[in-house]
């Protein structure tokens, strides 16, 4: 992967100077400073874990990092995203993570990437890079840069959060397994609950895009032993590490001898979800053969002023209703009581069904239709949706 | 045999909290069931509806990934650790 080194880049006296703690280094040194110089990581997603793990390479002096996002910063994110800053809130999350790092180090390109990865222009961005960093959110990204890194032969450096447990590894290295070898299948959507539902500790995203930063700077100077054919598990409440042995799987469909998966597929039906691309943006789907139908915050607000008056079921935790409720709502029962609570929800009448964003009401909301609701209406885009586009004097979390 | 299994953050809400609950069992199969059976909860977490473990939940003994020994049917000595890694996807948001 490595250029001879004859061809790595010369450091200038300012670099000698502001790397000087490396260049005293063993196992660093001139040599490998000139490799970090020279080295190209593509980081996918600047978000918890994107933020730290590029500040550190851009301060390690990786020479050019490619930053994939096309997000904008939310206020939500400060939290842990401290890649970003409150006058950034609003605007774009690449270019956030640019000035940043221009002002960290202005020796390193940044590339920027405006754009949802997707099967259509993967291969093309994650070629030109040494080493790919996935720092996403959900399971059709990370098969989609599993499998673009198997293909294209590129380590495939690993993180993943959730609450307070963190997983890192580090895949298709030298020979190592994939993550399908880890994992075959994603989980089917709603199942296991995304940050932004499930919460996260502000720091545990910096504790994992630390510990992938470290991995891609051994990579890249060819020394240590990384994580490939392990799987660091971190839980911060134990204050413990655990490491598992990973294996390649022999019947792998992409890294195995006789793989089925030849190019990128469709990672959105692959993982059995809606187009993700856009953020999950809900759509105004009206009745499906879901037996429940499924509204805009609009399409609702414009039924309810014209009279419409369903019995509202939120159907999130105690502890979000002490932040934000709506005024209306009737009744709060976790979704996943729903199905013991029928007692207090009234069959005669319609019922709206909201939580957060629209994920874990749209499982209540197929609940009670199976339990014989017959007009049920699931809140797209949930109380969130609500406060973003109805009530702004409501807070989002 | 006395199991421990180790219980992710992600199905802890089905484990009433626990972050480890200690299992009867001479197999990882009968550790699992008597896993599900203190708690029913985490059994659609973990089997499909025939039963089989689900394949975004991977269950390792010691450090060893059951798939490669003899899956449900792997001896477990008193005292082993068994831990359920499921998978999980949080990093941006």
């Amino acid at each position: 992967m490595n250029a001879p080194k004859t061809e790595l880049p010369e450091l200038n006296n300012e670099e000698i100077g502001r790397y000087s703690r490396h260049l005293i280094l063993p196992n660093v040194g001139m040599e490998g400073q000139r490799k970090l110089k020279g080295a190209s990581v593509l980081c996918v997603g600047t978000g918890g874990l994107g933020s730290p793990l590029a500040l550190y390479l851009a301060a390690a002096g990786v020479g050019r990092i490619g930053l994939v996002d096309f997000d904008v910063v939310d206020a939500s994110n400060l939290q842990r995203q401290i890649i970003h800053g409150t006058s950034w809130v609003g605007k774009s999350k690449v270019e956030s993570a640019k000035a940043r790092i221009a002002d960290l180090n202005p020796n390193v390109q940044v590339d920027v990437y405006e754009e949802p990865l997707t099967s259509d222009n993967a291969l093309a961005i994650v070629e030109p890079y040494d080493v790919i960093v996935d720092g996403t959110d959900n399971f059709p990204t990370r098969y989609l840069v599993n499998d673009a890194c198997v293909l294209l032969g590129k380590p495939n450096v690993y993180g993943s959060i959730f609450r307070f447990e963190g997983q890192a590894s580090v895949f298709n290295h030298e020979g190592g397994p994939c993550y399908r070898c880890l994992y075959e299948e994603p989980p089917p959507p709603g199942l296991v609950p995304s940050c932004a539902e499930g919460g996260v500790l502000g720091i545990l995203p910096g504790i994992i895009g630390v510990i992938q930063a470290t991995e891609i700077v051994k990579i890249i100077l060819g020394v240590g032993e990384t994580l490939s054919g392990r799987l660091m598990l971190y839980d911060a409440l134990g204050m413990n590490f655990r490491q598992l042995k990973l294996r390649k799987n022999p019947k792998c469909v992409i890294c195995g001898p006789n793989p089925t998966v030849t190019e990128l597929i469709d990672y959105n039906q692959f993982c059995g979800v809606p187009s993700m691309d856009e953020g999950a943006r809900p759509t105004d789907v009206s009745q499906t053969d879901e037996g429940f139908a499924r509204l805009s915050v609009k399409d609702i607000k414009a039924k309810l002023d014209a009279g419409w008056a369903p019995f509202v079921l939120d159907v999130r935790k105690p502890h979000e209703a002490d932040i934000v409720k709506l005024d209306f709502a009737d009744l709060l029962v976790a979704h996943e009581d729903v199905a013991a609570h029928l007692a207090e929800i009234p069959k005669d009448r319609d019922i709206l069904v909201h939580c957060k964003m629209g994920g874990r009401s749209a499982k209540a909301s197929k609940v009670l239709a199976d339990a014989g609701y017959g007009s049920v209406t699931n809140m797209e885009g949930g109380i969130t949706g609500w406060a973003n586009e109805i009530d702004p004097s409501l807070p989002t979390y | 045999m006395s199991v421990s299994v180790m219980i992710p953050t992600a199905l802890r809400s089905y484990a009433e909290g626990n972050a480890s609950i200690t299992c009867s069992g001479s197999t990882v199969g009968e550790a699992l069931a008597s896993l599900t059976e203190q708690h029913p909860g985490l059994a659609k977490h973990l089997r499909t509806a025939d039963g089989k473990l689900r394949s975004f939940v991977n269950v390792y003994l010691g450090e060893e990934d059951i798939r490669y020994m003899d899956g449900e049917a792997t001896p477990v000595a008193e005292g082993a650790t068994l831990t359920i890694v499921p998978s999980i996807a949080g990093g941006a948001r």
